[in-house]
């Protein structure tokens, strides 16, 4: 059931997309469907959660790597999940009424329910692998519900601002989450937090805590770290309200709670995130008085919320945990509420400037009553919810000793509120009161029931809490105990007795109105005082990191190969380098085999074939020559060193590789051009040297030791399990067939995409140059000699039979599907060669196309008729039959997969020789109809007739 | 007495690649470096055939078979490219 919540956001994320078709209001009801269903289910577990319960749900994935996908739900993920989920409900009923008719509905929707699931994911999970990648997927999420519009350079650098930042933030945590899930021994959530004491006392803690702790004040807009935020209020108002003060920028404060039994009580976590969340809940405060776009104001206002949650938590005592939490449900209900408020306010008059509005009162008095409420909770005024939490954090903060002082933290934090009662003032009666202005860019009144709805929902538990705070008891209490694990049983009042706290909230609202009346001159000096622009500075650090990597990029990846082979082969000795001198190697156990003069002698025209290459190069065709020296002595190697399965596919290759690049270079310069300077030849031949020398030392060592490998394994089951004694066709079409399979498929598109390539070559530009070539000098007019014809016509049928010999039997002797391919593409080639292109494609009855299909799907049924028989794809199977008056004789299912292996292998090959050769007719050569150039049965036939 | 056969013969032929590769090496023009390739893979040949009859395994006939039949494909396709540049015309 828990995975089915988990789940159903990015189920019903695929629908909106759909429905937009079928009006808004469908749209907006596809979208409503899941988060009523997934609230709907949550609380039929809450139940259970409130008696102390956990409920619980596992689903294996990676078990190896510690992955599951597992779910928990105490009373911390119910509170969050409920919030989620509930919050979702009225934004889309809101987004409904404020997105205009040209905006994407559908697109908003899904994006909206993907963060949805992502973030109902990250406060279910009960891993935390499983939790990082939800938290990615907010980053992701948000960075496109943030870049919603477009069309506004804003909404788009907000959103790579945003993306930028949580997203570094959140590598920062995997680091610190894997280095957590290692000292634990167990990447459970429930293991972790019984596992405080172990953490702590580690040398790893202060590591995981300082990164986990950056992925945590990142996604909460921590200071330094809080300009994101305000950017990111280019966003539609629903997103705003939704991520920005409700859900995403609370996964920071979630993560701390959640955390929190693991990680704090320590001076270290004191200090950090104590100091941290003042210094950011002064600072957001003090910055919201003097912002004049309303969504700024709120933005700074949450920056400041925020700190004053971080703060809480970040005391470490139980008391301000329950405070913490506490805020966290007001914080959501007024905050959410302001940001619509402020939506409508700027989807009626069109603007969000402060300073251009003023009166609304008596224009929209249903909003005004609204966002009057909502302020008045957020400035901490009795009877509001606001007031409640305050109240306890001030209590929290005469108790807090910051480096031996006892009054600087009280001091600050009144301070705060002080600034947070006079923001919340300025929004009332700079928006709403004073009297009715008539310069507004568009004529307000109160919008349709639909858009004013959701924060009126908001506002009345804002007021039923504050009057009433029993109702919130057992949902603090339940949330508290799952954060601190120890049960809570506190409950909230409003009336604590005259305490310093109480004195303290008396002058930060005293205060408060004191600097909203002298806001005036105080905003005048703001304007003028030297600030530090967070936008600039992020700006500039991100060009430098853009131009780092550019350089970085272009010194490894400047388009030259040679390059790219330098940096792989030196990086690839170095590893080998490490590894070599890292462990020890034993002595050897094998004696060097004898060399008989005559391999003296193969080994002798191999090096010197190779290292001739090396120096001519540049002439192509001698190159060429010398390349079929070296694969001649490779295959006569392979044979001697009993391989004959190797020999024949290897000499097969070679044939056919030749024949390839000799109809590629008569379009090519026989020439190569020289390229770079000696001193670079230098330097890649120093690098070509040290990798051969590597490789065949390493050769060399390796083949004098016994080294247990595979091969045993495979030379023991080759008959009893693939039912055959070739050792190396069983690997390939049983042991191993997968990968052969795939690489057919790989083959197969290998020639049709040459094939393509080719075709639009020849349609192409390309064309016109292959024209105007001029190929005909200087050549024999023996075209197609009588002699050849013959040779070849004599040779294909002994070559077929050979092909299909050799194909036959693979399974038990040197052979295969891969070979046997190769021999009669070699056979058919012949005949190309001799008697012209047109001639023989005349006589070529099937596309090469269709074999390569035919070869794949031959191999894909084989493979796939293993399930008729209940077994996995690829099982195969072999019997032996006995007909008289044949021998026994074997049936395998792998020789049907052979077949497939041919015929890919076959039209491949062919395809693209036959795609090279049509090169030259577009060059303008000529074709030959007749078999060869001169046929003297013709003329004996020519003479009778004449008779 | 065989043996003796043998292992003259698998020198001689020795040798002969030596020379191969000496003609290719030197040319003069590409057509000598072709012959002597063609004459490389008919040595190879002889010499799969003498250690077939050395080890006594018919395994190293059917690779002297496999070679004869494929080799002298290259050797058409370079005089092809001399010839006429084209192979497949």
């Amino acid at each position: 059931m828990l995975i089915v919540i988990a789940l159903l956001p990015f189920i019903g994320a695929l629908v909106p997309g759909v429905m937009i078709r079928a009006g808004r209001n469908a749209c907006a009801t596809f979208t409503a469907i899941p988060t009523l269903l997934a609230l709907v289910m949550l609380m039929t577990l809450a139940p259970q959660v409130m008696d102390g319960g956990v409920v619980r749900a596992e689903l294996e994935w990676l078990p190896q790597l510690g992955l599951s996908a597992s779910f928990f739900l105490d009373g911390l993920g119910l509170l969050f999940a409920s919030m989620i989920l509930g919050v979702g409900l009225l934004i889309t009923l809101y987004a409904r009424f404020y997105l205009s008719g040209d905006d994407p509905m559908g697109q908003f929707y899904t994006y909206l329910l993907l963060f949805q699931g992502a973030m109902l994911g990250i406060v279910l999970s009960d891993n935390i692998l499983l939790l990082l990648i939800f938290w990615e997927l907010t980053s992701l999420s948000s960075f496109l519900l943030i870049g919603y519009w477009k069309h506004l350079p804003e909404g788009r650098q907000g959103a790579r601002m945003a993306l930028a930042v949580t997203g570094s933030g959140g590598l920062a945590m995997i680091a610190g989450m894997l280095i957590l899930g290692n000292i634990v021994g167990s990447y459970n959530l429930t293991d972790i937090l019984a596992a405080g004491d172990l953490i702590k006392s580690s040398e790893w803690y202060l590591p995981a805590l300082i990164l986990i702790l950056l992925g945590a004040f990142t996604k909460s807009a921590q200071f330094p770290f809080h300009f994101w935020l305000p950017h990111a209020m280019a966003a539609p108002t629903p997103v705003s309200a939704y991520l920005h003060s409700a859900t995403m920028v609370k996964a920071g404060v979630f993560l701390m709670a959640r955390m929190w039994p693991a990680l704090a009580g320590t001076d270290a976590w004191f200090y950090i995130v104590a100091t941290t969340g003042l210094v950011t809940m002064v600072l957001g405060a003090v910055i919201a008085l003097f912002k004049d776009d309303l969504k700024a104001l709120l933005a700074f206002s949450t920056v400041s919320h925020l700190g004053l949650l971080t703060m809480l938590l970040g005391f470490g005592t139980e008391a301000a945990a329950v405070a913490a939490v506490f805020h966290i449900i007001n914080h959501l209900t007024f905050k959410a509420a302001l940001f619509m408020t402020a939506g409508i306010v700027d989807h009626e008059t069109h603007t969000r400037d402060i300073k251009r509005l003023g009166g609304l009162a008596k224009l929209m008095p249903i909003t005004a009553l609204i966002g009057t409420v909502a302020a008045l909770s957020m400035a901490g005024i009795p009877l509001f919810n606001g007031f409640l939490s305050k109240e306890m954090m001030l209590e929290e903060t005469t108790h807090t000793v910051w480096w031996g002082n006892p009054w600087i933290v009280p001091a600050l934090a009144t301070f705060g509120a002080l600034f947070s009662v006079a923001y919340s003032l300025r929004f009332i009666f700079h928006v709403f009161g004073g009297p009715v202005r008539d310069d507004y860019p568009h004529h307000p009144h109160d919008p349709p029931a639909g858009m004013w709805l959701a924060p009126a929902l908001l506002c009345v538990l804002v007021v039923a809490i504050g009057v009433m705070p029993f109702l919130a008891t057992p949902i603090v209490n339940m949330a508290a105990s799952a954060v601190t694990g120890v049960p809570q049983d506190g409950y909230l009042k409003i009336w604590h007795g005259v305490n310093p706290a109480l004195f303290m909230s008396i002058a930060a609202v005293a205060g408060g109105i004191v600097l909203l009346m002298i806001h005036r001159p105080l905003d005048r000096v703001w304007a003028v005082m030297p600030r530090p622009e967070a936008k600039n500075i992020f700006d500039r650090l991100m060009g430098w990191a853009v131009s780092a990597t550019r350089w970085l990029t272009d010194a490894t990846h400047n388009g030259a190969i040679s390059r790219y082979l330098a940096i792989f082969i030196v990086a690839t000795v170095a590893l080998g380098y490490v590894a070599w001198s890292g462990g020890g190697i034993s002595a050897p156990t094998r004696e060097l085999l004898p060399v008989p003069p005559v391999v003296a002698i193969g080994w002798f025209l191999l090096v010197v074939a190779t290292g001739s290459v090396v120096i001519m190069h540049r002439s192509r065709f001698r190159a060429l020559v010398i390349i079929g020296i070296i694969g001649l002595m490779i295959s006569s190697g392979f044979i001697y060193l009993s391989a004959p399965d190797l020999a024949l596919t290897q000499i097969s290759v070679e044939t056919v590789t030749i024949m390839l690049l000799l109809l590629a270079l008569h379009f090519l310069p026989k020439q190569t051009p020289k390229e770079s300077g000696a001193l670079l030849r230098l330097r890649d031949g120093v690098i070509a040297a040290i990798a051969g020398l590597g490789t065949a030392s390493l050769a060399y060592v390796f083949m004098l030791r016994d080294i247990d490998t595979i091969s045993g394994f495979h030379l023991a089951n080759s008959k009893t399990g693939g039912g055959g004694t070739n050792v190396v066709n069983v690997i390939l079409v049983d042991f191993r067939g997968y990968d052969t399979y795939g690489e057919i498929i790989v083959l197969g598109i290998a020639g049709l995409a040459i094939f393509a390539m080719m075709d639009a070559l020849l349609n192409g530009p390309a064309a016109r140059r292959l024209r105007n070539l001029d190929l005909s000098s200087d050549r024999s007019r023996d075209r197609h000699p009588l002699m050849m014809v013959v040779a070849t016509r004599v040779m294909m049928p002994i070559a077929v039979v050979v092909g299909v010999y050799i194909f036959l039997r693979g399974h038990n002797q040197p052979g295969g599907g891969f070979v046997a391919g190769l021999v009669i593409s070699i056979a058919l080639l012949m005949q190309y060669m001799a008697s012209g292109f047109v001639w023989t494609q005349r006589r070529q009855q099937i596309e090469y196309h269709t074999m390569i299909g035919w070869g794949v799907v031959i191999a894909g049924l084989t493979g796939a008729g293993a399930w008729l028989a209940g077994k996995p794809f690829l099982t195969s199977g072999f019997d032996y039959f006995h007909i008289p008056p044949i021998e026994e004789f074997e049936l395998a299912t792998a020789a049907l997969f052979d077949l497939g292996v041919f015929l890919a292998v076959l039209g491949s090959v062919m395809l693209m020789l036959y795609s090279l050769s049509r090169m030259a007719r577009t060059a303008g050569e000529t074709v030959n109809l007749e078999p060869m150039d001169f046929d003297p049965a013709d003329r004996v036939q020519n003479e009778q007739e004449a008779k | 007495m065989i043996y003796m056969a043998l292992y003259f013969a698998i020198g001689c032929y020795g040798i002969g690649l030596v020379f191969n590769l000496w003609r290719i090496a030197r040319g003069p023009d590409a057509a000598d470096r072709i012959l002597g390739l063609d004459t490389m893979v008919i040595n190879v040949i002889a010499l799969l055939i003498l250690f077939g009859i050395l080890k006594g395994t018919a395994m190293y006939y059917e690779a002297a078979m496999l070679v004869a039949m494929v080799g002298f494909v290259s050797t058409v396709a370079y005089c092809r490219f001399l010839l006429r540049g084209d192979i497949i015309e």
